[in-house]
């Protein structure tokens, strides 16, 4: 269970040059883990998200996510393994800006074929759950940036997926948000969510109960914290 | 899923109203284009068709041919072979036909007390109310009585008798053609002009036999109308007439016939082409229109896609597959081709009716001219927004994330 990468690599072609963005990870994430990922830019640490939020297919090796193989999947295939296992917190919230904060949460549902009362009740029992009960008609523009990281998370976590993905979540945030956003993602993993946390701030890794760093394209640290050995 | 691409299609749409608007507004303009085009050809051809039927539907008509004497042959209609028995012969044989009514006629001038017109005099059957579609305004028409005892009456068309007459009712008085007094018995209603500018209510009906005996000292005929019962039967009717005639007439073998038939079908079949080539061609300008407002929503498609780059990002990665947004933008893009076609179809119909009443032309709105263009501006919105949707759904999230 969990996530197993095995040697995996990706190439990019820059003009003639062949740029490998990972050049032969191999990881193990076990369900409930709280994981950062950390590495300066241009490290692959983005590359590696986004093949582990299935968001893009390693050039080779493989990726066995919840005992699939997902490496070879298609396009749409990958679409339906995000929506049903993966949830995703980005730097930039990424809301839809024309839609409320209700349909927001909901919109993963929409794809995942689930009749629209059904989805707005669960849209507004989750954003209950991460305090913003009376925020639900709200337009993203209405809200604070720590109100709409929320949003963001209500929207990753609506289809119970139990991996979630959180790309810099606290990039755009001041310190309080900050604290109140990585309480949250405490709060989930104690609920026994996987999350993966990117981030180049080492007080926010500080969070997280394993460290990897990354550095041209490889793992160069693993590290598990003491208090959490098993 | 379909359900809530509509929504998402309509909710995008009314995000940009003034766009949206305008971009309809080519589908719109293409389809009114169509619709009061083809009302305009379409009323040309009513106008065509029903001056055509005005001179007898389904009729055909028997002339005499040219004369022919030692080789030299005089103008058509010089013939002296077409009688009364043929016409009577051909109304007995022939199948599938409704009325014959054979006719002659000349120039005379008919003198009315101190005034006089000269006109052109009609020796006719009772049969040729019938197939002339004509009426009866006062009086009576000639009767077949009238033919038996060669009675010296007569029947005037509506422009004789006003200038006879003036207002008075010329029925029961007494007219005279070639000097010899006529009894008015009827007038006919007004037909106006026909469709090759004649009027054709200048005329006088005076009874065959009487023309031909007491007027003309003719024994033959100058045409014969013959009215078939079914479109369908025309050209048969027209074979066996031919083939009788010449059975009568003595000609076998190669020999020229010695009279024509005509067929008002054919003339009225050019017609129809002729203004079906005209409907098409005002058509196909509107068609145009349509064609440059369906450019103008892949325009608009295109630019939408790039603007949303980054919200097909975020559905992408929220599991929206390769067909959900391909959906969500073909279906904005037909919204814009339905909602275009539903005003263009007010906007043609008010078109046709406006050139109707303010440009005195004839216009004929069917439900195909509206449901054709309507038809093809889904079609239309359809085809447009396949290139800009299939490029929205081919987008590669991650570059679609990052898109600022």
């Amino acid at each position: 269970m969990g996530i197993i990468l095995k040697d995996i690599t990706k190439c990019y072609r820059i003009g003639e040059e062949t740029v490998a963005a990972l050049a032969g990870v191999s990881l193990e994430i076990k369900n409930g883990e709280f994981v950062a990922i950390m590495g300066p830019s241009g490290s692959g640490k983005s590359t590696m998200m986004n093949i582990l939020g299935c968001l893009d297919r390693p050039t080779s090796g493989s990726y066995l996510l919840e005992e699939q193989e997902v490496a070879t999947l298609t396009d749409d295939e990958l679409a339906k393994t995000r929506n049903k296992r993966i949830g995703f917190v980005f730097q930039n919230f990424n809301l839809l800006s024309r839609v409320s904060a209700w349909e927001n949460v909901a919109l993963p549902l929409v794809y995942a074929g689930i009749a629209e009362k059904e989805r707005l009740n669960r849209a507004a029992a989750i954003l209950e759950s991460v305090g913003l009960a009376s925020r639900k008609q709200h337009m993203p523009n209405e809200l604070s940036g720590g109100q709409r990281q929320r949003v963001a998370i209500a929207r990753a976590l609506i289809n119970e997926p139990s991996i979630i993905m959180a790309d810099e979540p606290t990039g755009n945030l001041d310190s309080r948000s900050s604290v109140d956003i990585m309480r949250i993602f405490g709060d989930l993993n104690e609920q026994g969510k996987t999350i993966i946390l990117v981030t180049h701030e080492p007080d926010i890794a500080q969070s997280a109960k394993r460290v990897i760093t990354v550095r041209d394209g490889l793992i160069i640290s693993d590290e598990v914290k003491e208090q959490y050995y098993v | 899923m379909f359900k809530e691409s509509i929504a998402i299609a309509l909710r995008a749409l009314l995000a940009n109203k003034l766009r949206s608007i305008l971009t309809m507004l080519g589908i719109i303009i293409g389809v009114g284009a169509v619709i009061s085009m083809v009302s305009i050809g379409m009323g040309v051809k009513e106008k065509v068709q029903n001056s055509i039927a005005s001179l007898g539907s389904n009729m055909l008509i028997v002339t005499p041919g040219a004369a022919s004497s030692q080789g030299v042959r005089s103008a058509s209609g010089s013939s002296v072979t077409l009688s009364l028995e043929d016409a009577e012969y051909i109304k007995k044989t022939v199948q599938g036909i409704d009325y014959v009514a054979p006719s002659v006629s000349k120039q005379y001038q008919i003198i009315a007390g101190n005034q006089n017109w000269t006109t052109t005099v009609y020796g006719i059957t009772p049969e040729y109310m019938a197939i002339k579609s004509l009426t009866v305004g006062s009086g009576s028409f000639v009767s077949q009585q009238d033919i038996n005892s060669r009675n010296r009456v007569a029947v005037l068309g509506a422009t004789v008798a006003e200038s006879l007459f003036g207002e008075m009712n010329p029925t029961g008085q007494n007219v005279r053609i070639n000097n010899t007094p006529y009894l008015v018995v009827g007038v006919l209603d007004s037909k106006g002009q026909s469709s090759m500018g004649q009027d054709q209510d200048d005329i006088v009906l005076v009874p065959l036999t009487t023309a031909q005996e007491r007027l003309l000292g003719i024994t033959y005929l100058n045409s014969i109308s013959i009215q078939v019962t079914k479109m369908e039967g025309m050209d048969q009717a027209q074979e066996q007439i031919t083939s009788l005639l010449r059975q009568r007439h003595k000609i076998s073998g190669t020999k020229e016939d010695d009279f024509t038939v005509r067929n008002l079908t054919s003339i009225m079949a050019m017609m129809t082409e002729t203004t079906g080539t005209i409907t098409l061609l005002l058509g196909s300008i509107g068609a145009i229109s349509l064609l440059v407002g369906g450019i103008g929503i892949m325009n608009i498609m295109m630019v939408s896609v790039t603007e949303r780059t980054r919200e097909i990002g975020i559905r992408k990665a929220l599991g929206a597959t390769y067909r959900d947004i391909m959906l969500q933008f073909l279906i904005e893009s037909v919204v814009i081709g339905v909602l275009g076609g539903i005003f263009g179809i007010f906007l043609g119909i008010l078109a046709a009716f406006a050139i109707s009443t303010f440009g005195g032309l004839n216009t004929v709105i069917s439900a195909v001219s509206i449901l054709v263009p309507f038809g093809f501006s889904i079609a239309v919105g359809l085809f447009f927004g396949i290139y800009p949707a299939r490029k929205a759904a081919l987008l590669d999230p991650i570059e679609a994330l990052r898109y600022e």
